[in-house]
C-alpha cells in the first residue's frame, strides 16, 4: 500500500521520518476486516481497553498506598475514607480486575467456539494464553496488597503450592516469601511485580495485536477472506462498532461499581490478615474458583497442584488437539453441543470450587475435572476426524448475495 | 582460499578451530550470565535480620495440664500443648501401620507431657483449629484445618485428609524445666 497523502504539512514532515501516522492508517483506518464480524468480536477490543483503565487506576492508587504490613490495610482504608475520589478509583481498580477476566473469558470461548486457533493463528492464540497467565499472576497478586485476611490466606494457600515440588518444593516457597512466612518482605515483592506485570501484559498484547494483524480476524463463518468483497475497512465501521459495545460494556461495569461494588469481592477481606488465624472457609476470587476446584479434586497434593496448572498449559496446545479442518462450530453439529458442555461444565468447577469440599461437591468437581481434560485431550482430537461438518459457503459474501442475485 | 585449506585440514568432519572460539566464548558468557543472576535470587531469600528472628524463648509456667498456647516463632504460631496422661497414652497406642506419615510418637517430643509443633497444615498451610477449648479437635482428639479437612491426632500426626505429612516439629530446646528456647 502507498503512503497515504496527508493534509497537514507538519503531519508529512512526521511521517517522511518517522512513519507513525502510515501505520496506523494502514492498521486501525484501512485494515480490512472481515464483513461479517458478530459481537462476539467485540470483547478483544474491551480486554485491551480494560487494560488501560487498570493500568491507569493502578497508578493512581500506588500514590496513596503503602507496601507494609503495618500499614496497608489502613492506607486502603484511606484511600476509601478520606483521599478524594479514593472510593471511586479503588472500586474501579477492584472490580476492573473482575471485569477484565469476564471480558477476556469470553474472548476465550468465542475463540472455542469459532476455531480462532487454527492455523495460521496459532502463534495468534498462544501468545492470548501467555497474557490469560500474565493477568492471572497480576490478579492474585493484587489481591495480596490490601492485606485483608482472604489477601494474607490466599498468598499463603497458593504460595504453598509450590511445597508440593519433590525436594525444592520448600526452598523455593522460602525464597517467594523471602522470609519463613507470608509477611512484609513477601508483600513488598507482590507490590513490585503487581506494578511491574501490566506492562509485560502490555508488550503480549502488541505482539498478540502484531500476530492478529498478519492474517486479520477470523469471523463466524470460520472461512478466509477471498477477495476485497469480503472485507471493509476498519474504520470507520469496526471503530463504530467497538465504540457502541464500549457503551454497553460500560452501562454493565458503572453498574457494579456505583451500585454494588462489593458484589465480586469477600467480606473476609475488610478483615486485617492475621497470621495466626485462618478465617473457616478460604476461597480465591471468581476467576480462579474452576482451577481450585481442579486442584482439590485430586487427592494427592502433588498431582493436584500438576492438574491444575495442566488446565491452563493444555489451552497451548489446542491448535494440534483440534483435528477438525473447518474452522468455525457453526458447521460442526456435534463439536457444536459439546463445546456448550464444556461452558457448563466450567461453571460447576466454579460453583465447587466455591463450596466446601465434602460430600457430593467432592464427586462432582472430580467428574467435572475428569470432564474437562476429557473434551480437550480426547474428545477434540477424535471428533476432529470422525465428525462430517455441513458445507461450507463458497465464500463470506455468498451467503448474503445468493439470495439477491436469485430474485434477479 | 590459502587460509579456508589450512583450517580444514586434518579436520575432515569440518570442525575448525573456530567452533571451539565458539564454544568458548558461549561457555563464558554462560558462566558470565550465571554469575550475575545469582545475587538477583539470593537478594530474594530471607535476609540476615529476618534470619535473627529466628529463635523464640518460651515460658512454660503458666500452662497448666490439659491447656494450650499458641507462640510465634518465624512469623508462624507454634502450637504448646501440655498434654493430659490420657491423650499422652492415645498417641503412643496408635499403631504406625494406620498411619499415612509414621512417626511414633516418643520421635516427636523430649519430654511426653510437652508437645511443640509448628501450627502449619502440611497441605496448604492453613492454620488448624484445636488450640482452644471450644475448637473442633478432629475425629482423633488433635487438630482440625478447617480449610480442606485434615484431620491430626494427639501427637500432630495426620491421620485423615489431604495433607501428606505430619505437623513438624521445630527445632527447641529445654533451657530449664519451665522453658524452652524454639528455633
Amino acid at each position: 500500500m502507498a503512503a497515504p497523502a496527508f493534509k497537514n504539512a507538519l503531519v508529512r514532515w512526521i511521517d517522511h521520518r518517522l512513519p507513525v501516522f502510515t501505520f496506523l492508517q494502514h492498521e486501525l483506518h484501512e485494515y480490512p476486516t472481515p464483513k461479517n464480524l458478530s459481537y462476539w468480536w467485540n470483547f478483544g477490543s474491551l480486554a485491551g481497553i480494560v487494560l488501560v483503565v487498570m493500568i491507569l487506576t493502578g497508578i493512581f492508587l500506588a500514590m496513596h498506598y503503602t507496601p507494609h504490613t503495618a500499614f496497608a490495610f489502613d492506607s486502603i482504608e484511606r484511600i476509601m475514607r478520606d483521599v478524594n475520589y479514593g472510593w471511586l478509583i479503588r472500586y474501579i481498580h477492584m472490580n476492573g480486575g473482575s471485569f477484565f477476566f469476564i471480558v477476556v473469558y469470553i474472548h476465550i470461548f468465542r475463540g472455542l467456539y469459532y476455531g480462532s486457533y487454527k492455523a495460521p493463528r496459532e502463534l495468534l492464540w498462544i501468545i492470548g494464553v501467555v497474557i490469560l497467565l500474565l493477568m492471572m499472576a497480576t490478579a492474585f497478586m493484587g489481591y495480596v496488597l490490601p492485606w485483608g485476611q482472604m489477601s494474607f490466606w490466599g498468598a499463603t494457600v497458593i504460595t504453598n503450592l509450590f511445597s508440593a515440588i519433590p525436594l525444592i518444593g520448600d526452598g523455593i516457597v522460602t525464597w517467594l516469601w523471602g522470609g519463613f512466612s507470608v509477611d512484609n518482605p513477601t508483600l513488598n515483592r507482590f507490590y513490585s511485580l503487581h506494578y511491574l506485570l501490566p506492562f509485560l501484559i502490555v508488550g503480549a498484547v502488541l505482539l498478540h495485536l502484531m500476530a492478529l494483524h498478519r492474517f486479520g480476524s477470523s469471523n463466524p463463518l470460520g472461512i478466509d477472506v477471498k477477495g476485497p468483497q469480503d472485507s471493509i475497512p476498519f474504520h470507520p465501521f469496526y471503530t463504530a462498532k467497538d465504540a457502541f459495545g464500549l457503551g454497553i460494556f460500560l452501562i454493565a461495569f458503572a453498574g457494579v461499581v456505583f451500585f454494588a461494588p462489593n458484589l465480586f469481592g469477600e467480606p473476609d477481606n475488610y478483615i486485617r490478615a492475621d497470621p495466626l488465624v485462618t478465617p473457616p472457609h478460604i476461597v480465591p476470587e471468581w476467576y480462579f474458583l474452576p482451577y481450585y476446584a481442579i486442584l482439590r479434586a485430586i487427592p494427592n497434593k502433588l498431582l493436584g497442584v500438576i492438574a491444575m496448572f495442566g488446565s491452563i498449559l493444555v489451552l497451548f496446545i489446542v491448535p494440534w488437539l483440534d483435528t477438525a479442518r473447518v474452522r468455525s462450530a457453526k458447521f460442526r453439529p456435534t463439536y457444536r453441543k459439546f463445546f456448550w458442555v464444556l461452558v457448563v461444565d466450567c461453571v460447576v468447577l466454579g460453583y465447587v470450587g466455591a463450596n466446601p469440599p465434602d460430600g457430593w461437591f467432592i464427586v462432582t468437581g472430580q467428574v467435572a475435572t475428569a470432564y474437562y481434560f476429557f473434551h480437550f485431550l480426547i474428545l477434540m482430537p477424535v471428533l476432529g476426524l470422525v465428525e462430517r461438518p455441513l458445507p461450507l459457503p463458497h465464500s463470506i459474501s455468498a451467503p448474503v448475495l445468493k439470495p439477491a442475485e436469485g430474485k434477479a | 582460499m590459502a587460509e579456508a585449506a589450512t583450517a580444514t585440514k586434518g579436520h575432515a568432519d569440518g570442525e575448525t578451530r573456530r567452533d571451539f572460539i565458539y564454544l568458548a566464548a558461549a561457555g563464558m558468557g554462560a558462566v558470565g550470565a550465571a554469575a550475575t543472576v545469582w545475587p538477583f535470587i539470593s537478594f530474594m531469600n530471607p535476609s540476615a535480620d529476618v534470619l535473627a528472628l529466628s529463635t523464640s524463648e518460651v515460658d512454660l509456667k503458666p500452662v497448666q495440664e490439659g491447656m494450650s498456647i499458641t507462640v510465634t516463632w518465624r512469623g508462624k504460631p507454634v502450637f504448646v500443648r501440655r498434654r493430659t496422661k490420657a491423650e499422652i497414652d492415645t498417641a503412643a497406642a496408635a499403631k504406625l501401620g494406620d498411619l499415612p506419615d509414621p512417626q511414633p510418637d516418643a520421635a516427636r517430643v523430649k519430654k511426653p507431657e510437652w508437645l511443640i509443633l509448628v501450627g502449619v497444615c502440611t497441605h496448604l498451610g492453613c492454620v488448624p483449629l484445636g488450640q482452644k477449648s471450644a475448637d473442633p479437635k478432629g475425629e482423633y482428639g488433635g487438630w482440625f484445618c478447617p480449610c480442606h479437612g485434615s484431620h491430626y491426632d494427639t501427637s500432630g500426626r495426620i491421620r485423615k485428609g489431604p495433607a501428606p505429612k505430619n505437623l513438624e516439629v521445630p527445632p527447641y530446646a529445654f533451657l530449664d524445666d519451665t522453658t524452652i528456647r524454639i528455633g
